[in-house]
C-alpha cells in the first residue's frame, strides 16, 4: 500500500493512467476499434505528433519553448514532398541545414540571452514562408519509402505502436539512462552548477536544439508518409498540440523535469481524444477544447500528487 | 525647464524612437517605389490597421511587463470569441451595439479570470495556462459561431470605419486609450505595481504590493482588451470569422517587443507600441508594393522580428 501511494511513483505513472483511462472508454463505447485496423485508424496520426512532442520537450529540457515547431514540420513535409522525392541529395542536405539552423537558434538565444518564444515564433514565419516558397500550393508527392514505412503492415498491432514504443524507449536511454543525458537534463535543472562543473550551456543548448530539430523532421516525414502530399498549413496545429503533449506526459515547465516516455504517451492520448469524442457523437467544433480539457485535469491531477508529497 | 537640446538626446535615448523612425524608413521606400502615389492613403491604412494590434498590445505590454514567463497566449481565442458572441447578440441591431460591447468586454473578462484560476489554481507557469484556456476558448468560439459569419450592426461598421480627412477616428480613440494606459502605468499605483513585481517580484511582495492581486487584474485586463479588439475588428471586417484572431498572437508579441518593452519584464513602453505597429503594417505593404509573394513576406517580417529581438533583447534584469 505505501509504495502504491508513493507520490513520486503515481506522478510517473499518470500519464499512462490517463491514457488508459481514454483507451478503455473508447473500447467500451466503439469496441469494433479494438481490432488491427481499428486500432490503425484510431492511432493513425499519433506518431508524427509524438515526434513533434519529443522535439518541444528537448526544448523544454533547457527551460525554453518552440512556438514554432508547427510550421518547422509543414516546411519539412513540403521539401519531403518535392525536394526529397525529386532530388533527394539536395533534400537532404536541405533537411541538414534545419538541424544547422536549430542548432544556431539554441546558440543565439543562450549567447544573447533571449526569450526563446519571441524568436522562435518569428521562425514559425519564416518556416511558414520558406514552405509557401517551397511547395505554393498543396501538392507533391512523399517519397515511396516514406509511404512504405508508414503503411507498413506490421504482425499482431499496427506499425504505429511498435514505432511509439521503439522510439520513446530509445529518447528514454539517451536522456534519462546516459551520463551526458544527466549533463543536458542538468543544464534545464541547474545552469550554473552545470557551468561551474565545466560543461558549456552554450553547446548544451546548441545540442538540445539540434536534437529538436531532428524530431521536427521526423514528424514531418511521418507525416508525409501518412498523407501522401503535403501544405504548408499541413501542421500549424502541431506547435500548441506539443506543448500540450509534453507537459501531459510529464514534463514540466522548468528545471530540466522531462519523461521521453510520458511525452510520447501524452501525445497519442491527445490523439485519441479527437477520436473519442466522435464515438461519443459531440461534434467535431469540441475537439480542440477536449484536448486543452484534458490537460486541465491531468494537471490538476497533478496537483493533487504534489499536494500529497508535501504532506 | 529642459534646453532643447536636452529634451532632444531624451527623444533619441527613449528606446520607442527606433520603432518609429523604422516605420517611417519603410514608408519612404514604399512611396519612392510608387513615386508618391498613394503615401497618404498607405499611412490613413496603416493607422487603421495598426489600431488592432496596439489595443491588444497594450494588454499584453501589461503581462510582459510583470516578469519572465508571463504572457498571455490567450488574445487570439479571446478575441474570436467575444467577436462572435456580440455579433451573434446584437445580431445587426443597432440598438444593442452598447450591450453587445459590455458583452465582449464581459467574455474577456471571462477568460481573464479563468486565466488566472488555473495559474493559481494549478501552479502553473501562465504560458501553460493561458495555452490550455485558449483551447478551450477557441473550442467555445467555434461551436457558439458554427462558421457562420455574422454582420455587424450598420453603424458599428460605419464608426470602425469612419474617417475624417482621411484618418480614422478610430486610430484617435486609441491613441487616446494608449495614451490613458501610458499614465496608467506611470502615475498609479496599480501601473507602478505592475512595474515594481516585474523588477522584482520577492522586493515588490515584501514592500507590500499585493502581487497576486494584481497579477490577476493584469490578466483579467490583458483579456479585456482582447475581447474589446475582436469586437472593434469584427465591426471592421464585416463580421467575427473564427480566425480572425490568429495573425494577433505574434503581432500582440511583436509590437510589445519591437516597440522597446523589455521581454525580460519591468520596463514598459506604451508609444513604442504604436511605431511598432505602424512598422509592422508598413512593412507588409512595402513587401507588397515590391511584388513580393506571400512566402517572401512571411519570411522577411519573421526575420524582421528575430533581429529585433536579437538587437534589443539581452537586456538582464539586474
Amino acid at each position: 500500500m505505501e509504495g502504491l501511494l508513493n507520490p513520486r511513483l503515481m506522478r510517473n505513472l499518470l500519464p499512462a493512467f490517463s491514457l488508459t483511462i481514454l483507451l478503455i472508454l473508447i473500447f467500451y463505447i466503439q469496441p469494433r476499434t479494438m481490432s488491427y485496423l481499428g486500432l490503425n485508424l484510431l492511432l493513425n496520426l499519433a506518431l508524427p505528433i509524438a515526434f513533434a512532442t519529443l522535439a518541444q520537450m528537448c526544448v523544454m529540457t533547457v527551460n525554453d519553448l518552440d512556438l514554432g515547431i508547427g510550421s518547422f514540420v509543414g516546411f519539412v513535409a513540403c521539401v519531403g514532398a518535392t525536394f526529397l522525392r525529386d532530388t533527394p541529395a539536395i533534400g537532404i542536405l536541405i533537411l541538414l541545414g534545419c538541424v544547422g539552423v536549430y542548432a544556431g537558434l539554441g546558440a543565439l538565444i543562450h549567447q544573447r540571452n533571449l526569450p526563446s518564444i519571441v524568436v522562435t515564433l518569428g521562425m514559425s514565419f519564416v518556416w511558414l514562408g520558406l514552405a509557401l516558397l517551397v511547395l505554393p500550393t498543396p501538392g507533391g508527392k512523399a517519397p515511396d519509402w516514406a509511404r512504405a514505412i508508414m503503411t507498413w503492415k506490421t504482425p499482431v498491432v499496427p506499425f504505429t505502436i511498435y514505432a511509439s514504443i521503439f522510439v520513446a524507449l530509445a529518447v528514454h536511454f539517451l536522456l534519462m539512462r546516459s551520463a551526458y543525458g544527466v549533463v543536458l537534463r542538468g543544464a534545464g535543472g541547474n545552469p550554473r552548477s552545470v557551468e561551474r562543473a565545466g560543461w558549456s550551456l552554450l553547446r548544451i543548448k546548441m545540442a538540445m536544439y539540434a536534437l529538436a530539430g531532428f524530431f521536427g523532421i521526423l514528424s514531418g516525414i511521418a507525416l508525409i508518409g501518412l498523407t501522401t502530399s503535403a501544405d504548408a498549413n499541413i501542421a500549424l496545429r502541431y506547435t500548441l498540440l506539443s506543448i500540450a503533449g509534453a507537459i501531459l506526459g510529464g514534463g514540466e515547465f522548468v528545471g530540466g523535469r522531462i519523461s521521453p516516455i510520458g511525452a510520447v504517451i501524452g501525445a497519442t492520448t491527445l490523439t485519441l481524444a479527437g477520436s473519442f469524442l466522435s464515438f461519443l457523437r459531440i461534434s467535431p467544433d469540441w475537439q480542440i477544447g477536449a484536448q486543452g480539457g484534458i490537460l486541465i485535469i491531468v494537471l490538476a491531477l497533478r496537483v493533487l500528487i504534489n499536494r500529497m508529497e508535501a504532506r | 525647464m529642459n534646453s532643447a537640446n536636452i529634451g532632444l538626446k531624451k527623444i533619441m535615448s527613449a528606446p520607442w524612437i527606433w520603432a518609429y523612425l523604422a516605420a517611417f524608413v519603410v514608408w519612404l521606400a514604399t512611396v519612392l517605389f510608387t513615386g508618391g502615389q498613394g503615401s497618404i492613403q498607405i499611412l490613413s491604412a496603416a493607422l487603421s490597421f495598426a489600431t488592432f494590434s496596439v489595443i491588444v498590445g497594450i494588454g499584453q505590454m501589461y503581462v510582459i511587463t510583470l516578469g519572465p514567463g508571463n504572457v498571455d497566449l490567450s488574445i487570439p481565442a479571446t478575441m474570436t470569441f467575444a467577436g462572435a458572441v456580440s455579433m451573434k447578440i446584437m445580431d445587426t441591431q443597432d440598438a444593442m451595439i452598447l450591450p453587445g460591447l459590455l458583452i465582449a468586454i464581459g467574455c474577456g473578462a471571462a477568460v481573464g479570470i479563468f486565466n488566472y484560476g488555473l495559474i493559481r489554481a494549478l501552479r502553473i507557469p501562465p504560458i501553460i495556462a493561458t495555452l490550455s484556456s485558449s483551447f478551450l476558448v477557441q473550442s467555445a468560439a467555434i461551436a457558439y459561431g458554427r462558421g457562420i459569419k455574422i454582420k455587424p450592426p450598420p453603424m458599428l461598421a460605419d464608426f470602425t470605419t469612419w474617417r475624417i480627412l482621411d484618418i480614422p477616428v478610430l486610430a484617435i480613440c486609441v491613441i487616446a486609450l494608449a495614451a490613458l494606459m501610458s499614465v496608467v502605468l506611470h502615475r498609479t499605483v496599480f501601473g507602478r505595481s505592475v512595474t515594481a513585481i516585474g523588477q522584482n517580484q520577492r522586493a515588490a511582495a515584501l514592500a507590500g504590493i499585493p502581487v497576486e492581486f494584481i497579477r490577476f487584474a493584469t490578466y483579467v485586463q490583458s483579456a479585456v482588451f482582447a475581447g474589446l479588439c475582436g469586437y472593434l475588428l469584427s465591426g471592421f471586417s464585416g463580421g467575427a470569422s473564427l480566425n480572425m484572431g490568429a495573425e494577433y498572437l505574434l503581432a500582440s508579441i511583436a509590437v510589445v517587443v519591437i516597440g522597446g518593452t523589455s521581454v525580460a519584464g519591468g520596463h514598459s513602453n506604451v508609444p513604442g507600441l504604436w511605431g511598432a505597429a505602424l512598422f509592422m503594417f508598413l512593412l507588409v505593404t512595402m513587401l507588397n508594393t515590391y511584388g513580393l509573394t506571400a512566402g517572401y513576406r512571411l519570411i522577411l517580417t519573421g526575420l524582421i522580428i528575430v533581429m529585433v529581438i536579437t538587437l534589443a533583447g539581452g537586456r538582464k534584469q539586474d
